[in-house]
C-alpha cells in the first residue's frame, strides 16, 4: 500500500502542464464591466486570487482572473477559467473538490489542495453573492 | 572554522526515534524546529511513566499517587525556575507562550487608561501583537512599534524617542521568529526601567537556544513554550517578578487558584497557583521538566556554540545560491539558527513541496508575522529552514541541493 503512494517521475507535481499554466496563465487579467467579481486570500500564505465573470443567458461568456500565488494556485485558476468557459451557473455550482483534483491531474497533499481550491472558492463565492444580491433586488 | 566536538551529534540523534524514518523514501531532514522542535525519547518515556505508574490529580488527593504526582508537578516548576534563574513562585504554567501573553495583556491593560501607551516592535509574532492590538482598541490605548532596520535588527535608538511618560508597557521578542535576530534585551530593559515602564520579553524563540538569566536580563516578565524546547505541546511558562505577580489579578478563575470560597466571595491562592486555575497539564509539566534536564545535560552554552557553527555554515552556503535572498542579520553571532529566504521566481509553497519530496521539512508562509513579512520585507510569504542542535552541516548541504533542484524545475 505504502509503495503505491510513492510518486514516480511521471506523476511529478510540477510536470510541464502545471508549470506552463503557472508561467503563462490563460485568461489572466481583469474585466472592467462584468456580471460579478470576487477576490479572496489563502490565509496560510496571503496569496490572493480575483475572478471576473461575464454571464450571458446564465452562461459564462467571458472570464478573467488575476492575483499572486504558488504554481498550484495559479495553474489551477488558469485551468479553471478554461474549464468553466461556456458553462451554466448551475454547472459551476456542481463543481467539487474532486473535479479540481481531476483537472490538476497530479496528487496533492491536504494543505496544497487548499492552494488548488482557492480559485473555485473565489468563483463560487462570487456567484453566490451575486445571486443573493439579485434575489434581494427582486424581492424589493 | 573547525567543527567543535562539544556535542556528540551522532549520540544525540540516536536519542530521537522520530529521526530514524524516511519521508517520501528519503531520510527525514527536519528543518522546522522553530515551528515545533522534536522530542527525545527520554521525555516521551517520562510522560508515559506518569500515565502508567502514578496518574493522579495534583494538590488535592491525600493518597499516594496524588502525592507522587504533586511532587513531580512541583519539581517541574522548580526545574523551569532554575533554568532561567527565577524563583519557584515566579513560574506559572500556561498553555503556551500565546496564553502567557494573553494573560499579561488582559491583566495589565485592565489598569491602563485612555491615552496610555504600549510599545511593541515591528518584528513581533502575532501572539505578541494581536492581544495588545485588540485590547488597545477597547481601552483607547496607543500602540507604537520599534522599527526594524534594513539589516533586520531592532532600531533601539528609536526607542529613546518613542518612550514617554505615558508608556506603561514595552513588550518585545528576544529572538525574531522570521529574521532570527537576537535583540539586545538588556539595553532595552535599562531604558524601559529608567522610564518606570514594564518590560515583557517573548522568549519563545530565544529560551530553547540561548541560556537566559532573568535576573541579569532584568525583564519583568518572560514567556516561552515547552514544545519549542523538546517538551510536549500544550504547556508553556509565564515568568514574572514576584512583587508584580502578587499585585496582578488572576486571569482564569476556578479550582486550585483559590484559598477560600464562599457563595459571595473568594480569596486567591498563593503564587504561583493563583494563576493556575483548574487541573493543570500535569503530564506535560513532567515532560517539560525532563526536557529541561536533557538540555542541561548537553549544556546551553554548548548548544549555543554548536548552533553558531551551523549558522555560520548555513549563511555561507545559502548566500552562494544565485537568486536567493536571505533575510535578517548576515553575521552568525547576531542571530539564531533559523533562516528565512526567498528564491526568485519560486513561490515558498512550491519550494516547500519540492523540498518535502526530498524528505526535507521546512516552513512556508507568513510565519505568523504578517505585518513584518508583507509590510517590512515586502514579500507575500517566505521559506524558513530552522535548525536545532540535532541538525548537521550535511543536512544544510542537502537543503542547498534541494533548493537547486527547485531552481532547475522552475528554470525549465
Amino acid at each position: 500500500m505504502k509503495e503505491a503512494l510513492i510518486v514516480n517521475e511521471e506523476e511529478e507535481i510540477y510536470r510541464e502542464n502545471i508549470l506552463d499554466h503557472y508561467k503563462n496563465p490563460h485568461n489572466y487579467g481583469s474585466l472592467d464591466h462584468c456580471t460579478f467579481t470576487h477576490s479572496q486570500n489563502n490565509p496560510i500564505c496571503g496569496d490572493n486570487i480575483a475572478m471576473f465573470v461575464n454571464l450571458e443567458n446564465d452562461k459564462v461568456k467571458e472570464i478573467k482572473f488575476s492575483g499572486t500565488g504558488c504554481a498550484i494556485s495559479i495553474a489551477s485558476a488558469s485551468l479553471l477559467t478554461e474549464k468553466v468557459y461556456g458553462m451554466s451557473k448551475n454547472e459551476i455550482k456542481k463543481l467539487t473538490k474532486e473535479d479540481i483534483q481531476k483537472m490538476i491531474g497530479v496528487p496533492l497533499s491536504v494543505v496544497r489542495m487548499k492552494c488548488a481550491l482557492l480559485s473555485l472558492t473565489v468563483l463560487s463565492k462570487g456567484l453566490e453573492e451575486w445571486e443573493n444580491k439579485n434575489h434581494e433586488k427582486s424581492k424589493n | 572554522m573547525q567543527i567543535k566536538q562539544l556535542l556528540d551529534i551522532e549520540k544525540i540523534r540516536s536519542d530521537f526515534q522520530i529521526l530514524k524514518q524516511k519521508v517520501n523514501n528519503k531520510p527525514l531532514i527536519y528543518l522546522d524546529s522553530s515551528a515545533t522542535s522534536l522530542t527525545p525519547d527520554c521525555v516521551i518515556n517520562e510522560i508515559e511513566k506518569y500515565y502508567k505508574e502514578y496518574r493522579a490529580n495534583v494538590h488535592r488527593g491525600i493518597h499516594a499517587l496524588s502525592e507522587k504526582a504533586t511532587l513531580a508537578y512541583e519539581a517541574a516548576h522548580q526545574k523551569a525556575a532554575d533554568f532561567i534563574n527565577a524563583e519557584f513562585e515566579e513560574i506559572i504554567f500556561t498553555k503556551g507562550a500565546t496564553e502567557s501573553l494573553n494573560l499579561l495583556a488582559y491583566t495589565l491593560t485592565k489598569r491602563l487608561h485612555k491615552g496610555d501607551e504600549i510599545i511593541l516592535t515591528e518584528m513581533e509574532h502575532h501572539s505578541n501583537l494581536v492581544p495588545w492590538q485588540q485590547l488597545a482598541k477597547e481601552k483607547e490605548i496607543l500602540i507604537s512599534f520599534i522599527p526594524v532596520t534594513a539589516e533586520g535588527k531592532l532600531d533601539i535608538k528609536k526607542l529613546h524617542e518613542m518612550i514617554t511618560r505615558k508608556t506603561k508597557i514595552v513588550s518585545i521578542t528576544h529572538v525574531s521568529n522570521v529574521l532570527g535576530t537576537i535583540n539586545d534585551v538588556k539595553t532595552v530593559a535599562k531604558l524601559v526601567h529608567s522610564n518606570g515602564s514594564l518590560l515583557i520579553v517573548d522568549g519563545a524563540q530565544g529560551v530553547p537556544h540561548i541560556s537566559i538569566d532573568v535576573k541579569k536580563l532584568d525583564c519583568d516578565f518572560l514567556v516561552f513554550s515547552s514544545h519549542k524546547m523538546l517538551g510536549p505541546t500544550g504547556i508553556g511558562v509565564l515568568y514574572g517578578k514576584k512583587n508584580l505577580l502578587e499585585n496582578l489579578d488572576p486571569f482564569l478563575y476556578g479550582g486550585d487558584m483559590i484559598s477560600e470560597v464562599s457563595f459571595a466571595h473568594a480569596k486567591w491562592n498563593e503564587l504561583p497557583w493563583k494563576f493556575e486555575a483548574g487541573t493543570p497539564p500535569i503530564a506535560e509539566a513532567i515532560g517539560l521538566g525532563k526536557a529541561i534536564d536533557y538540555l542541561n545535560e548537553l549544556g546551553m552554552e554548548n548548544i549555543k556554540d554548536y548552533e553558531e557553527y551551523l549558522t555560520e555554515y548555513a549563511i555561507k552556503k545559502l548566500k552562494e545560491i544565485k537568486g536567493l535572498t536571505l533575510y535578517g542579520p548576515q553575521d552568525a553571532k547576531e542571530r539564531t539558527s533559523l533562516f528565512s529566504f526567498n528564491v526568485e521566481g519560486i513561490h515558498p509553497h512550491d519550494m516547500a513541496t519540492i523540498l518535502d519530496r526530498e524528505g526535507i521539512a521546512i516552513r512556508a508562509g507568513h510565519l505568523c508575522a504578517m505585518p513584518l513579512v508583507t509590510e517590512i520585507l515586502k514579500a507575500n510569504s517566505v521559506c524558513r529552514a530552522s535548525l536545532y542542535f540535532y541538525n548537521t552541516p550535511e543536512e544544510i548541504d542537502n537543503l542547498v541541493d534541494g533548493i537547486k533542484k527547485a531552481k532547475n524545475i522552475f528554470g525549465k
